[in-house]
């Protein structure tokens, strides 16, 4: 195994590329070390990214934030601006691990270990996120939901790698939250997961929103009809059980010890109900 | 596999060692530095047996590559006591009898520093969730929060 800290976007493109075996990017290692030392993968190289320039920066863009993909879940925490655009984003990120976690855990590693339960993807797929991607070729720019394929795949090519997740400028009268369903309070994997994120008009209606699962399905699911069922309403209780019908609905998960089918199908709906309400109360709303 | 030559600083001292590229920071601590106060509990982040601080961040370095210490200022249970003697959290620790085994001691005596030079006044909840991520066997974490708590009031009034 080889260890590289390129100092260029191009070179880190061109040492991912060149290397005909195994690759893996390194941001915070907290999943690449794991993985390592449990012989889950045998890299010949590593690529760490953390000396690429503004890798580690969290800079306000077009009224939104761009969060670079080294910035660890606990700097993201302390950025108070961030926090009060999408304080679901950040919550969401906060919750994985420990202290020690947060201080190396970064949201593009979540991301890209394309697990599942993976606990800031559902409230990136909400918050309408969009991670900037470089490569052998042209910078390109992709929804955060295209980026998972399945348990541990993404769709990023060969020597592409994330540099930065734009957290996009969002219209006042909007609110996000995440909720998680674990069996202990802390340090655990979410057996299900649900993020939303919403705005009012000047009437408490919902005008847009966005709902997503995880822990449900092979990838974390955006869900289209969830989303209807509580846009033109002021969420109430028909709406909010609409919401977790259409969320139950789109569940297709895996039966194991941490969560039967039944179980994870149905907590995601509840997880939605909830997480609705803290949004639309986060949006100014009179629950 | 190649050797990698790394420079860094260690409790305030510069230090440079050779490590492989699969070698983690907790590995060259203790084999290449002789730094065995941070221990090796689980290997997999989730005992913080083997917590330091990386750039004034808290991180197991058990999930650090020794490479990645190259330009940084680590910081290790070593380096608590001063000229005067033991850290105040040292002492707390000590008098409240927050330990037995003491395997768990040196990684939650640097994260309840971190804790009180960001945080010098938590309630015992902060403190309980700040150090979710170090596990005992030993003493119930009782006498734990409470040696903090005692440091932390020492150090306010100092
Ligand atoms: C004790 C412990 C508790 C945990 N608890 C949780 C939890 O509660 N919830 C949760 O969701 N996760 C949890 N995790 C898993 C892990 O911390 C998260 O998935 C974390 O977000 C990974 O981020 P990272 O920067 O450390 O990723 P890394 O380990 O650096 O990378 C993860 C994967 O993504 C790839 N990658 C990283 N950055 C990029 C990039 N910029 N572009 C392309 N590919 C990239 C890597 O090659 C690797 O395949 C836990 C891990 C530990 C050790
Ligand atoms: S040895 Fe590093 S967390 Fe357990
Ligand atoms: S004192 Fe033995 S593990 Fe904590």
């Amino acid at each position: 195994m080889r260890y590289e800290k390129p100092q260029t976007v191009a070179d880190a493109a061109r040492l991912l590329t060149a290397e005909k075996g195994i690759t893996r990017v390194l941001g915070g290692g907290t999943d690449v070390l794991v993985q390592l030392k449990a012989g889950m993968v045998e890299p010949d190289l590593i690529v760490d990214i953390k000396a690429l320039p503004g890798i580690r920066a969290i800079v306000a863009e077009a009224g939104g934030f761009r969060i670079g993909a080294a910035v660890s879940n606990a700097q993201l925490g302390e950025d108070a601006a961030v926090r009060a655009m999408w304080p679901g984003v950040v919550e969401a990120a906060g919750l994985i691990g420990s202290t020690q976690v947060q201080g190396r855990a970064t949201m593009a590693g979540n991301l890209c270990n394309a697990s599942p339960a993976g606990d800031a993807v559902p409230a990136l797929v909400a918050a309408g996120a969009v991670a900037r991607v470089a490569g052998p070729g042209a910078a390109r720019d992709v929804p955060v939901e295209a980026i998972p394929a399945g348990p541990g795949k993404t769709t990023l090519k060969r020597g592409e790698f994330i540099t930065s997740i734009l957290l996009p400028a969002r219209p006042a009268k909007s609110g996000d939250a995440y909720l998680r369903f674990i069996p202990r309070t802390e340090m655990d994997i979410a057996v299900a997961s649900a993020a939303v994120s919403l705005t009012l008009n000047d009437h408490g209606v919902i005008t847009a929103a966005r709902v997503a699962l995880g822990a449900v399905a092979p990838t974390v699911r955006l869900v289209d009809d969830a989303a209807a069922a509580i846009i033109g309403t002021k969420l109430h209780d028909d709406a909010l059980a609409a919401l977790a019908a259409a969320c139950s609905a789109a569940c297709a998960p895996i039966d194991d010890k941490r969560g039967t089918i039944e179980f994870r199908t149905e907590v995601a709906g509840v997880l939605a109900k909830r997480a609705a309400r803290i949004a639309y109360t986060r949006a100014g709303g009179q629950a | 596999m190649s050797s990698i030559s790394v420079s860094t600083t260690v409790n305030g001292d510069p230090v440079d060692f050779v490590c492989t590229p699969d070698e983690s920071l907790l590995d060259a601590l203790r084999n290449r530095m002789g730094l065995t106060g941070a221990k090796e509990g689980c290997g997999t982040g989730d005992c913080g047996a083997c917590s330091v601080t990386l750039n004034g961040r808290l991180v197991c370095s058990c999930l650090v590559l020794a490479a990645e210490a190259e330009g940084a200022e680590i910081a290790t249970v070593e380096g608590m006591a001063g000229p005067e003697g033991l850290h105040p959290l040292q002492r707390a620790f000590i008098d409240h009898a927050a330990l037995q085994c003491g395997v768990c001691t040196p990684g939650i005596l640097v994260a309840a520093k971190a804790l009180l030079e960001r945080n010098p006044d938590p309630s015992d909840e902060e403190v309980r969730y700040w150090l979710a991520g170090n596990l005992c066997r030993c003493t119930g974490y009782d006498k734990i929060v409470r040696a903090v708590q005692a440091a932390a009031a020492e150090m306010r009034s100092a």
